[in-house]
């Protein structure tokens, strides 16, 4: 039964999930995402679900890999630091293909770093932050009713590709409130037909990352790719607001965007010709539509809450074609519209100078 | 033929799959596998049984045992096991693992699911030392004994005193059974099998965590013949870890 | 009176049954080898096995069956 409520980003995330058949949860408390568990505590239990508290985020992401292998919707929430601690575990699940949702409400870092909000851990999340050849698909909400959306979205993409999917969050959508639209409630779909149960009237099955024999892991190792190839043609998200004859287009995603946002609609008003690309998956990484607008902005402006990462896949996609500018805000610093409002001016005026001259 | 009147009274138990052991000659390993499959056959287990397999020579057990198996990365069975009990507590779930495994890397997981209380069956070989990778130093190596990683001898100020698990675990309220046993004489391995089935039930009756711990030997890289082996068991190791029941709240 | 067979491609040869038999029954027989290149234990020829199954329990390669 949907309803209009005002919800915290966490709890959004955590409502999402529930609603989209998620009944069992694994976490461990770190800063800023403590309100997820809090809320499943209580919710998960009240649904029939499970809920632990574990001894550590290693332990944690391993009770999520358990539940997985006999095909429950799972789930597990951290910050940076207990994130760095569930590679491996994400690394055994990538590699014997298992579904999980993974929510990261970064922080700022290295180290233990501060609770204030960042995109610095945008690298180690889209590149499986683990061992071997492998990927996770990344969702990047940017709203309290993204946060609810995506949580069911992340959990239909990981059965489908039966791989671990993270929504990466930052302590602002993890921490303010909005109104939210609630989802109608999916019903418990039934357990996979690769889940383990018990070899019942059926030879055993077995979940495993190891292969030793010649050639196995190789074949693997394609496969796996395969996977990430058809991800990346079929899933993209992103959102593409670039009005024709713009002459910039800046690049951002998460709570950032919507700073950006703000800068590029008031730029609007002042006259200048600015777009706006919002990628929402991470992985799989919006590259056609960022090559489109390079090629017809000739200039990029990635604005991101770190010293720089997501602009390496903005250049890769680019691939020489325009100009890509950056601009940063790590540790915790966020900007300000009028700051990037700046940044837009001066990049334009630089290009008129710079054509008036020649 | 007139033998072939005759009744069998031993063979393989028919949980145990027909490919033959990789295990070094005379490993107890092989034994510890045979105890665990007729214990699967006697509760009747084969079709609800998910075994939790740690890093370390007993990682093949899929490969032995007629059941579904999920692999665990190193030390993190127990919470792999969790996972899975938690979410379907129908399922008889064993976890199989090594000293290493359990009580070096793992030994906070194992530690946590006992003071959970979860309703698992761990079964735990120590060999006081990491066999698979070629002979180190475990949690459970003896004060004094050489591995490739304490060439003059395990020094406890420095290298570790001899880590007693099951003394470790029956301290925790969690824990409903806790047994150590050993497998170098056909009693010690029938009492062994006691244990086993005694731990099963554990689970069985939904009391909570049950583990049996297992001296084996481990001849390759105890640098001793098989026969050696045995004796470095009884003369060695069982002073150090003493046998016994630790704990039975099963009446 | 028992009998023991030998499951020769399981055996390793590393002598456990041979200890257990309290009988001297089994042997590990130096010039026969399975596949893997063990030699294999075997039965001393009219032998007095008791079927009491020792060598069988003590096995870590579950190669032996035992009749009675």
């Amino acid at each position: 039964m949907r309803e209009k409520i005002l919800a915290k980003g966490s709890v959004a995330l955590a409502m999402g999930a529930v609603d989209a058949g998620c009944r069992c949860y694994f976490g461990y408390p770190i800063t800023p995402q403590n309100d997820i568990p809090e809320y499943l505590s209580a919710a998960l239990p009240k649904a029939g679900g499970t809920f632990i508290q574990a001894e550590s985020e290693l332990a944690a992401i391993n009770m999520v890999l358990g539940a997985a292998a006999v095909g429950a919707r799972a789930m597990t929430s951290s910050s940076g630091p207990g994130i760095s601690l569930m590679q491996e575990g994400l690394s055994y699940m990538a590699g014997s293909e298992l579904p999980a949702v993974v929510v990261n409400i970064t922080r700022s870092g290295p180290g233990l770093g501060g609770i204030a909000p960042t995109q610095g851990d945008y690298k180690q999340a889209t590149r499986g932050g683990g061992h071997g050849d492998y990927r996770l698909l990344v969702l990047a909400p940017s709203s309290v009713q993204e946060m609810y959306d995506l949580a069911g979205a992340a959990f239909a993409l990981a059965f489908r590709y039966r791989n671990p999917v993270m929504i990466l969050g930052d302590a602002i959508l993890g921490q303010m409130k909005e109104p939210l639209l609630t989802g109608a409630t999916l019903p418990l779909p039934d357990p996979p037909a690769w889940a383990l149960s018990g070899a019942r009237l059926r030879q055993p099955r077995l979940i495993k990352s190891l292969y030793l024999q010649e050639g196995e892991m190789t074949a693997h190792n394609w496969k796996l790719y395969n996977k990430y190839e058809a991800v990346k043609r079929q899933e993209v998200r992103v959102e593409v607001d670039c009005p024709p004859r713009c002459t910039l287009v800046l690049v951002a995603y998460g709570s950032c965007s919507r700073i950006v946002r703000t800068a590029v609609e008031r730029s609007r008003r002042r006259g200048f010709a600015v777009g706006l690309i919002r990628p929402i998956t991470l992985f799989p990484f919006p590259e056609a539509e960022i090559q489109r607008a390079a090629a017809a902005a000739k200039r990029l402006l990635v604005v991101e809450m770190n010293t720089g990462q997501m602009v390496d896949d903005v250049r890769l996609a680019c691939a020489g074609t325009g100009a890509v500018y950056f601009k940063g805000y790590p540790g915790g610093e966020v900007p300000t519209p009028e700051q990037i409002e700046q940044e837009i001016e001066r990049i334009i005026k630089a290009e008129e100078l710079r054509r008036w001259r020649n | 033929m007139a033998e072939l009147t005759k009744k069998k009274v031993f063979g393989r138990p028919s949980s145990l799959k027909e490919s033959a052991f990789h295990f070094c000659p005379g490993c107890h390993h092989g034994v510890v596998h045979r105890l665990v499959a007729e214990a699967v056959d006697h509760f009747k287990l084969a079709d609800s049984t998910v075994a939790v397999i740690g890093v370390g020579c007993g990682v093949f057990l899929y490969d032995y045992l007629a059941v579904d198996c999920c692999e665990a990365p190193h030390g993190r069975a127990p919470a792999v096991a969790t996972g899975i009990k938690r979410v379907n507590p129908d399922t008889f779930v064993l976890t199989y693992q090594g000293d290493g495994d359990l009580a070096a890397i793992g030994i906070s997981e194992i530690i946590h699911a006992a003071n959970r209380q979860e309703n698992i069956t761990v079964i735990f070989v120590n060999n006081s030392l990491y066999g698979m990778t070629g002979g180190q130093m475990a949690p459970t190596t003896l004060p004094g004994q050489k591995t490739t990683t304490t060439p003059a001898g395990r020094k406890p100020r420095g290298d570790g005193y001899p880590m007693q698990m099951s003394e470790l675990i029956a301290s925790l309220p969690g824990s409903v059974f806790v047994a150590r046993a050993a497998c170098h004489t056909p009693a010690h391995i029938r009492q062994a099998g006691k244990a086993v089935r005694r731990a099963f039930s554990a689970q069985l009756e939904g009391r909570g965590f049950s583990m049996v711990e297992f001296l084996s030997a481990c001849p390759t890289n105890w640098r001793l013949s098989p026969e050696e082996a045995l004796r470095f068991i009884e003369e060695k190791m069982i002073p150090v870890y003493p046998l016994g029941i630790f704990k039975d709240e099963l009446t | 009176m028992g009998r023991v067979i030998v499951d020769v491609e399981r055996c390793k040869g590393c002598g456990y049954c041979v200890l257990a038999c309290l009988k001297k029954v089994l042997y590990i027989d130096l010039n026969r080898r399975n596949r893997s290149g063990y030699p294999v234990a075997a039965a001393e020829a009219g032998s007095s096995c008791s079927g009491c199954a020792r060598c069988a329990e003590s096995c870590p390669d579950v190669a032996l069956e035992v009749y009675r």
